[in-house]
């Protein structure tokens, strides 16, 4: 007995490759977007805006980033550092200088102020630093987008 | 093919999760060495001196240039005294040549007018281009 075929027909597949590339795609945007200097980041600051904020192009190697937080505090890599003993929180970075054969004046002081800290406290920290010789400072604000 | 896909999608979900849109940051450079270090540019010229007044509560009350020129709280009227005295015809200034503004704030003052306050000395954008004003900034001693 013939057994007639028609009617039955392979299963319906859906064409994943359109999806796949789409996906791809965003992954690969997601990855190229992400931000990796996060350590420079700092929760307890909000950074003041300025249209004329353009990217930091000082060397990141002889760079010290000082946080001065909404709580007033001064944190630098993440440890709260009391101004009267900033000598000898900074004597790593002094060595380095040291071993680089560079001097304080050739670092940066990169400083990352909430917008509300009295800028007077700002003025002590940049005399602070002047004592122990740097010389170079970085006031970092955000892009103000108009 | 599916546990590439779970995969794929595995790692998007990270991605999209983990993004966090932030501001482009940018930094004012100032080279201020200590007084009397001999580090100091050897300009004859007298800096600016523009004064920051609180109103106690850490808000700005009023801007003053050279303790004669008072501009309340308007940044723009400064830039525009600023243009006006530099000029903006000049060219850049550089970090050691060029006119020199010292900042006296009152120590209360928010840090936020004292950006906006170099931002309004240093230069203003002129479309997508910035024309530079005064490049040298120093701080006058703390006031208590």
């Amino acid at each position: 007995m013939k057994i007639s075929t028609r009617g039955k027909q392979a299963p319906a597949e859906v064409d994943l490759t359109p999806m796949i590339d789409m996906t791809f795609n965003l992954i690969a945007f997601f990855m190229l977007l992400i931000n990796f200097s996060q350590s420079e980041q700092n929760d307890r600051v909000t950074l003041p805006a300025s249209e004329l904020a353009k990217p930091a192009e000082i060397p990141e190697e002889f760079q010290v980033v000082v946080h001065v937080t909404n709580a007033d505090t001064v944190e630098i890599g993440g440890n709260i550092v009391n101004l009267d003993s900033l000598r000898s929180h900074l004597s790593p970075e002094l060595s380095l200088l040291q071993i680089s054969g560079k001097t304080p004046a050739d670092a940066y002081i990169v400083l990352r102020g909430h917008e509300t800290v009295p800028g007077g406290k700002v003025q002590e920290i940049i005399k602070r630093f002047q004592d122990i010789g740097f010389e170079r400072f970085a006031l970092r604000a955000k892009e103000q987008i108009n | 093919m599916t546990a590439l896909i779970d995969i794929v999608f595995l790692l998007l979900a990270f991605f999209v999760m983990t993004f966090k849109v932030s501001a482009q940051e940018g930094d004012f450079n100032i080279k201020m060495p200590t007084p009397g270090s001999g580090a100091l540019s050897d300009s004859t010229e007298l800096p600016m001196k523009l004064r920051l007044k609180s109103d106690g509560n850490g808000n700005l009350e009023n801007i003053s240039l050279n303790d004669s020129l008072s501009f309340g709280t308007d940044f723009a009227s400064l830039r525009a005294k600023i243009v006006e005295t530099v000029g903006d015809t000049s060219g850049p200034s550089s970090e050691d040549q060029g006119p020199e503004v010292e900042i006296d704030l009152d120590y209360d003052l928010h840090y936020k007018y004292v950006i906006q306050a170099i931002t309004s000395v240093t230069g203003y954008k002129s479309g997508d281009n910035v024309v530079r004003l005064v490049q040298r900034i120093k701080f006058a001693p703390v006031r208590k």
